[in-house]
């Protein structure tokens, strides 16, 4: 009986394709094309400067500088602390907050955005101040350091992908069905925040391996650094280097915009990003 | 063009059927009893005591307008919500704190929650899965369930492929996929269209029929209650005011508000006499069902369904016909009362082709027992 219900109901309508977006160009005011235009030079220019200064036969010597490789792994290293660290304390507090304290968003906008107004050079001093010696003649205090500057970004990432989720109602089916926190966590919540986790990575280890001001108060020489006393050695190189790392970091960036326009498997929340308007579909009807 | 209230008057003559004779499979279900709940959110007082008992195999709707408690009620029996005080009691067993993981209930949600990064067949297996069932046991009847609510050339579709109706269709075939011996539904239909609205309570009833699960569903849609339900519970305020068959509901509403709720009423000035057993109104005599509340006295109003008022043509009546509403093969008529009350009555369109706006009419009062209310 259910099974022929069930075939009546087969033919029900699928849902509407998107609609095709023809002449999209054409009804792109020229205006905009000018702004565009003005915005894209404003960006390329220094870019191409840079490039010009530096020449093409600076990139390959790069790697072979002196001291380029210890900066650059230090840097690496104190990307993948901070990354690790950001998401294992980020991820489960925006959860969280979002699940079981939602009144705690506002609050914990206006904490995140704290490392932002704050200046760095107050943050380092007064760190340097405080801890503790053992702790001062390690690089890893800078990681500690960068987890509270890549907070704003993570956090912003990790919220985007959580409103374009119906988190409270995936949790509670998943329990229904029997699925405990750890379950839902794993099986439910990370995959579909797979491209806000990926944002959150990329802008935090964009943002170490380009700190300056911490790393060379602390008196380490980090990928930043090295570029700047390099500059004293070799002005087109240093350059160099500055735009090698631009462009690595842009190319990732793109590889997550590809990988989360895609989409595919992911609907809704797994599309989101930073830099994605977080937005909740109405129910639908048919 | 008919009214919800009309509808749900309609709902409710369908719905005598099988209240009257159960065709639920009883054995898949299990006994659930909710024992005076109470809980507070903060100042509001969202359950106030309340009491259900459902049977094995039943299918009980809570009905009641917003913020009445029917969806905290159901939320405590899913282990999502932790009542104040009061027991939830399944199969004979104190479940009040057993997580809502371990209470094996089905649920289906009104927003549809299905998880976006899961196939409709991976959703259905889902709760398999964590059954540790075997990725063939579980494609196996995640694909049967899905053939049975008609999706099965859906199954490798994700969710945002799926239209609102698939989509909630996929969710119920979720719920049912563990085999639960209770069934919730929270408003499952409320972000439905009406068309694919009316196709799913209707598969929804037929299935929870076959399989005879235990199911408690929240509405606040009276047609829905009364068309799908064993029993239906009004709830106003955190309690529960009546819990009856539909039928029973609409033709001996217990209270004023469940007469107001279901379907449409009638009210007409009327004045208790001293005992509170007896109301006079329009000229006759009729007694009050079950005595008035204590706090009524004097002036008050009886409340009579349209189709139980007597309207008849002829000079010097109480009435005068105002307005009429073609319904089909009923007509509603409004006549103003004593020249300041409007009260609809409901007659045979032949009768109230008769009864043009303008005609003087003679309203009266079913002889038998009728429910008065305070005077508005």
């Amino acid at each position: 009986m259910a099974a022929v219900v069930g075939q009546q109901l087969a033919g029900e309508l699928a849902p509407v394709p998107p609609r095709v977006r023809t002449g999209a160009i054409r009804r792109f005011p020229y205006w905009r094309w000018i702004i565009l235009v003005i915005a894209g030079l404003y960006f390329a220019l220094p870019l191409y400067a840079g490039f010009r200064f530096a020449g093409i036969s600076s990139f390959p010597s790069v790697a072979s500088q002196e001291g380029f490789s210890a900066a650059f792994t230090l840097s690496l290293r104190l990307a993948a602390i901070t990354t690790v660290l950001t998401l294992v304390l980020m991820v489960p507090t925006v959860i969280w907050v979002h699940l079981r304290l939602p009144k705690v968003r506002r609050i914990m906008e206006t904490i995140t955005i704290l490392p932002i107004v704050i200046p760095p050079v107050v943050l380092i001093l007064g760190v340097l101040e405080v801890s503790p010696a053992q702790l001062k003649a390690s690089a890893n205090l800078l990681a500690l350091l960068y987890v509270v500057l890549a907070m704003p970004f993570a956090y912003r990432a990790l919220d985007a992908g959580l409103r374009a989720l119906d988190l409270k109602t995936l949790v509670e089916a998943s329990n229904s069905l029997g699925g405990g926190m750890g379950t839902t966590l794993w099986r439910i919540i990370l995959p579909n925040l797979r491209t806000a986790l990926l944002s959150a990575t990329v802008l935090t280890v964009a943002l170490v391996l380009g700190e300056f001001t911490m790393a060379s108060l602390d008196q380490y020489q980090t990928f930043p650094v090295w570029i700047v006393a390099f500059d004293q050695t070799s002005g087109p190189i240093s350059v160099a280097a500055s735009l090698a790392a631009l462009i690595v970091t842009w190319i990732v960036l793109m590889l997550i915009s590809m990988i989360g326009g895609r989409g595919g498997r992911g609907g809704r929340g797994a599309g989101a990003t930073l830099f994605s308007v977080a937005r909740r579909e109405p129910p639908g009807g048919s | 063009m008919t009214t919800n209230a009309d509808a749900g008057a309609a709902a409710a003559t369908t719905a005598a059927a099988p209240a009257a004779a159960p065709a639920v499979a009883a054995g898949g279900g299990a006994p659930v009893s909710l024992t005076h709940l109470s809980r507070h959110f903060g100042a509001v007082r969202a359950l106030d005591g309340l009491t259900v008992d459902v049977a094995p195999g039943e299918l009980v709707a809570l009905l009641g307008p917003s913020g009445c408690g029917k969806t905290t009620a159901l939320r405590i029996l899913a282990g999502f919500e932790t009542a104040d005080s009061g027991t939830v009691t399944v199969d004979g067993k104190e479940i009040s704190h057993v997580p809502a993981s371990r209470r094996d209930m089905g649920m289906v949600f009104q927003s549809y929650s299905l998880f976006p990064n899961m196939s409709a067949l991976d959703n259905v297996g889902f709760g398999l899965r964590l059954r540790k069932k075997s990725s063939t046991e579980r494609k196996r009847r995640a694909g049967e369930l899905l053939d049975m609510v008609g999706l099965a050339r859906q199954a490798g579709q994700f969710p945002h492929q799926l239209s609102g109706g698939q989509q909630q269709r996929v969710a119920l075939a979720r719920a049912l996929a563990i085999e639960p011996r209770v069934l919730l539904l929270d408003e499952p239909l409320s972000a439905l269209d009406a068309k694919v609205r009316l196709q799913l309570r209707e598969q929804i009833r037929s299935l929870q029929q076959r399989l005879g699960t235990t199911t408690l569903f929240v509405t606040h849609d009276q047609e829905e209650a009364l068309s799908m339900s064993d029993r239906v519970g009004v709830m106003k305020d955190g309690k529960l005011e009546q819990i009856a068959t539909p039928s029973e509901l609409y033709a001996e509403p217990a209270t004023a508000f469940v007469a107001e709720f279901v379907g449409t009423m009638s009210r007409i000035p009327g004045r208790l006499d001293g005992t509170g057993d007896q109301v006079s109104a329009v000229g006759q005599t009729v007694p009050v069902i079950g005595g008035a509340a204590d706090a009524l006295a004097g002036d008050v109003d009886v409340l009579v369904r349209p189709e139980g008022l007597n309207i008849t043509a002829g000079p010097n009546g109480n009435g005068i016909v105002a307005d009429r509403t073609f319904l089909g093969s009923t007509t509603r008529i409004s006549v103003l009362l004593d020249g300041d009350h409007m009260v609809k009555v409901d007659q045979p369109s032949t009768v109230a082709a008769g009864l043009p706006p303008g005609t003087s009419v003679q309203i009266s009062l079913p002889g038998t027992a009728v429910l008065v209310s305070e005077r508005r």
